[in-house]
């Protein structure tokens, strides 16, 4: 059997960018970590589901924060749920995304007032990428979320990533240039030759345990 | 049995001075007891063939508020077999003072396992303490929450672990109903590396 080759494109070259073969990888493969809090779980349950079915977009619930990328936060969330919370986040690698789903973790929803027991919004306790409005949010709208997810990401490159951008972001809004931007770092270069300075200096002399910490500036 | 036979068998068992006080104008009458002696009524009205309540349908703590400084708690029992209630009292004074003990009333978790996880909902929201329980802890807030959160005068904490706790601008939002937000310790911000996106 004769298949042309050009048909298949086997052996053929694709051109991209590193930037968009990354953001590709990570936009179409969000693995959200399995946990949900209130009614807004049984929502995201029914997206997961054959019915909305949120495998086709590669997203598929792991069971363990290390080999998650993004934290869907689908419900109430308690003061005593909050460190918990908290600490799931920081147990995922980064890149790390949270989508906040749901009034109440949006902003407390119904327990604005009289909820004593109820954080008023998750992003008091982490950063979060994308708010689904709703009590609790049908599924369309958590795909919605999701696809808005997917536009931050596309607009993501390794050259500047998103901390960066922020920090570049605040010093443009005091008014500094860029050439300023250029001289604070030189300024931050130059302090921290100082203490690389004093080890030289330090080296010379005979070596002591005093000296031998001395040398390490991080300890 | 009916409510007044019920009365008249605790009174000729116990004497009629563990009946503080009754009242059956509502539908559902109740007696008032003597706190100290709640739960040898209680085991004898478990324990006795004419009575034999069975089952404890609800133990319910109230907070009667600052004004008129007491505090309630409602045990509602059922007995299967014969398909008759009772529901019964006991008021305990409210310390309004920060300072001094929480009230205390006997426990009947070891009549009625089912006590035992209410009892220690009601030391956890409304702040009354069952003697002779034996896990007095705290079973929704967690475990290291300041003041009993139903209490009438209960005042929101600031912080909790570093996180705010009231909405931002609670009193704007509510027209000034709920009780005054006045901040009075710092913030712990989240030491997270990555900053929260800019809105």
């Amino acid at each position: 059997m004769n298949i042309p080759q050009d048909k298949t494109g086997e052996g053929g070259v694709i051109i991209t960018k590193l930037d968009d073969l990354l953001n590709w990888a990570r936009l179409t493969s969000l693995f959200p970590m399995g946990f949900g809090l209130a009614c807004c779980a049984i929502e995201m349950m029914g997206a997961y589901a054959s019915g909305y079915d949120l495998d086709r977009f590669g997203i598929i619930p792991r069971a363990s924060p290390r080999q998650s990328d993004v934290m869907i936060v689908a419900g109430t969330v308690t003061f005593k749920m909050a460190d918990r919370v908290r600490r799931l986040y920081e147990q995922m690698p980064e890149p790390r995304y949270v989508i906040s789903m749901g009034s109440c973790s949006n902003c407390g929803g119904p327990y604005w007032e009289h909820g004593y027991h109820v954080v008023k919004g998750v992003d008091r306790i982490i950063p979060v990428d994308v708010y689904v409005p709703g009590c609790p949010p049908r599924p369309e709208a958590l795909i919605g979320g999701f696809l808005r997810l997917q536009e931050i990401i596309r607009q993501e490159t390794i050259r500047e990533p998103r901390a960066v951008q922020q920090i570049m972001a605040k010093r443009m809004g005091k008014g500094m240039t860029n050439e300023e931007l250029v001289m604070n770092n030189a300024e931050s270069k130059t302090t921290e030759e100082a203490p690389e300075a004093a080890n030289e200096k330090f080296s010379e002399g005979p070596t002591t345990s005093e000296s031998g910490r001395e040398q390490n500036p991080v300890v | 049995m009916t409510f007044g036979e019920i009365k008249d068998f605790i009174a000729s068992q116990f004497g009629p001075e563990v009946i503080v006080s009754e009242n059956t104008d509502n539908l559902q009458p109740y007696l008032v007891l003597q706190t100290e002696r709640l739960a040898e009524v209680c085991l004898e009205l478990h324990d006795n063939e004419a009575t034999y309540f069975d089952f404890l349908s609800s133990v319910t703590g109230i907070d009667n508020g600052p004004e008129a400084g007491t505090m309630e708690v409602v045990y509602n029992l059922y007995s299967i077999p014969y398909d008759h209630h009772l529901m019964l009292k006991v008021i305990v004074p409210r310390n309004n003072t920060t300072g001094k003990p929480i009230p205390v009333v006997p426990t009947v978790s070891h009549i009625w396992r089912t006590a035992d996880w209410q009892e220690r909902e009601i030391f956890d929201l409304v702040g009354i303490l069952f003697k002779d329980h034996p896990d007095m802890r705290r079973i929704l807030c967690a475990a290291d929450w300041e003041g009993h959160p139903l209490r009438k005068d209960y005042q929101l904490q600031d912080y909790y672990h570093g996180i705010k706790v009231p909405y931002d601008q609670h009193n704007e939002n509510s027209g000034f109903r709920g009780e005054p937000v006045k901040l009075t310790s710092h913030e712990d911000p989240f030491t997270d590396k990555r900053e929260k996106p800019e809105a």
